[in-house]
């Protein structure tokens, strides 16, 4: 048995143990990080956000909507019966920060794409109380008042490049026409679509004159969950016709 | 430097520690304690053995026993779906008119049904199908689109006027106002007539005038006398429920821009035993036809 004596009374023999201590919690955190590549399932459908929805993610993280809800529906009978397929590890792998989140004071919203129209939500985001009695939202009336200011938008696909979201050159140099035209009803969206299929578009706050924070934060929850099909997706590990849905 | 000592006070060894006369106590971990981290850690290897553990460069140790937590999943599902077969199968099999004739399943698919509309349905149309501003009563005999089981069924499986579904029911009112098909007097005098249909106008000098332009604009869709064409989806202007606003300010916004409200494809999210047991509980609530 070594006493800790010698270490306690020799730097140098500190500092070793200091070094290899930290080295193996080193290893064990960042050696998987230069295998996700082959780790994360590969699954279709998932792309990066469009220029609106990344608008209305950073307005989601600036109201600290993480602080309540979760986006991570959890391989469990009861969730997966409420809010649908479990999440998987790719649907996050464009999300920089990950919203998963923990604290589950609201639903989760890993599935809420789709689940509700634009009217509901804007209703809901002004007065929660106004659609859902028992909540305890606060609510959000600024982000209708409030102009959508996205004048670097550009810039921001630009820094996610730097981090790996795959946007082309395409997508960063219409940023700020693909931002516009998604928001705008009966807009010009064949280009957009191609370049982000399954993004919802339209007037979303319903007032067609003014481009909102109120629209950003709908489009973006409107794509939430939506981007794997998973009438066709089936899980690695398993047979076919067991997929994590509730049929 | 070691220097065993047994302390005066408490009659304890000391750790051989000392520093400016001060001596550290040696009181070590109980057996017991120091037995049960160890049977931990002996645990813990076993675990590693039979359940997935460990990290390798391109998968992972699976484990003797094979354990996969998805696949545990899709087992408590299976055996879920399996103890409610002989309900849901039957559900499946049964047209939602059968459904509803046959007391024992329709207590099942009450059930279930309550159970998935609390889940889905409502946040908008409120608890009971009571229904908000802008999202419409379901316990009452108005329907837009129709109150049947079958004309309910086709509602909740294609939405209204939902994205990416094509056979969703979808209908779209001119904009009046915003398109400038109606000037604002005009849009005044329609109001008025409408309101007519209730008896509720206020100038019927205006309501008169608008006899015309509703007729040449409006009935088309909303019927001659405002009744309402549920093939269309137009809803009934003659009686005392409106989504949008009764009043005329409601009436006039209505038709200078209309609200249109969307409805999700809830075939996409829901399974048809699911969807057949929504159609007996909406059409239970008060207004089925």
């Amino acid at each position: 048995m070594i006493k800790h004596e010698v270490f306690e009374k020799n730097s140098l023999v500190l500092l070793a143990g200091i070094i290899v201590t930290v080295a193996i919690g080193g290893l064990v955190e960042i050696v998987p990080l230069f295998t996700i590549g082959e780790t994360i399932e590969k699954v279709e459908g998932v792309r990066p956000y469009s220029p609106l929805e990344l608008q209305g993610r950073n307005i989601y993280i600036r109201e600290g909507c993480y602080l309540c809800h979760s986006q991570q529906v959890r391989s469990f009978r009861d969730e997966i019966e409420r809010y649908g397929p479990y999440s998987l590890a790719a649907e996050g792998i464009y999300d920089h920060p990950f919203q998963w989140g923990s604290k589950r004071t609201g639903p989760d919203l890993a599935r809420v794409g789709g689940k509700y129209s634009n009217d509901w939500h804007v209703a809901h985001l002004l007065d929660p109380r106004a659609v859902v009695p028992e909540s305890v939202m606060p609510t959000y009336p600024h982000l209708a008042r409030k102009e959508l200011k996205a004048a670097d938008i550009a810039e921001h696909l630009k820094t996610l490049t730097i981090v790996g979201v795959p946007y082309s050159d395409e997508m960063i140099e219409n940023a700020r026409a693909d931002l516009v035209a998604q928001a705008t009803l009966d807009g010009d969206t064949e280009d957009l679509l191609r370049r982000y299929p399954k993004a919802a578009t339209g007037d979303f706050d319903g007032d067609s004159t003014r481009l909102t924070e109120m629209d950003a934060l709908v489009a973006y929850l409107q794509v939430l969950g939506r981007m794997v099909d998973f009438t066709t997706y089936r899980p690695e590990y398993a047979q076919p016709g067991s997929a994590g849905g509730s049929e | 430097m070691t220097d065993l000592y047994r302390d005066d006070v408490t009659g304890k060894e000391t750790t051989g520690h000392e520093w400016d006369g001060i001596r550290e106590l040696n009181t070590p971990l109980p057996k017991w304690w120091l037995m049960v981290l160890y049977a931990c850690i002996l645990w813990s290897i076993g675990y590693w053995v039979v359940y997935p553990a460990w990290p390798s460069l391109t998968s992972y140790t699976k484990g003797v026993i094979g354990y996969n937590s998805r696949a545990d999943l899709s087992n408590q599902i299976a055996s879920a779906a399996e103890a409610q077969a002989h309900w849901l199968d039957a559900i499946e099999n049964t047209s939602p008119e059968a459904i509803a004739n046959d007391p024992e399943l329709l207590n099942f698919a009450m059930a279930g049904g309550r159970a998935t509309f609390n889940e889905n349905c409502a946040p908008c149309h409120a608890v009971g199908g009571a229904g908000r501003p802008g999202f419409p009563v379901l316990a009452d005999d108005e329907w837009i689109w129709g109150g049947t089981l079958a004309d309910i069924s086709l509602t909740l499986q294609h939405g209204i006027r939902a994205a990416d579904n094509a056979d969703t029911r979808n209908n779209l009112m001119p904009r009046f106002g915003a398109d400038q098909i109606l000037d604002q007097n005009q849009i005044n005098d329609v109001a008025e007539f409408v309101l007519s249909l209730g008896n509720r106008a206020e100038d019927s000098a205006a309501a008169e005038r608008g006899r015309q332009l509703f007729a040449d604009n409006c009935a088309a869709c909303h019927g001659p006398a405002g009744e309402g064409v549920r093939e269309l989806g137009s809803p009934n202007l003659a009686d005392e429920i409106w989504l949008y606003g009764a009043d005329k300010a409601g009436i006039v916004a209505q038709i200078y821009q209309p609200r249109m409200g969307v409805m999700p494809a809830w075939g996409e999210r829901l399974d048809s035993a699911r969807i057949k047991m929504l159609a007996v509980y909406v059409h239970s609530l008060g207004g089925g036809e």
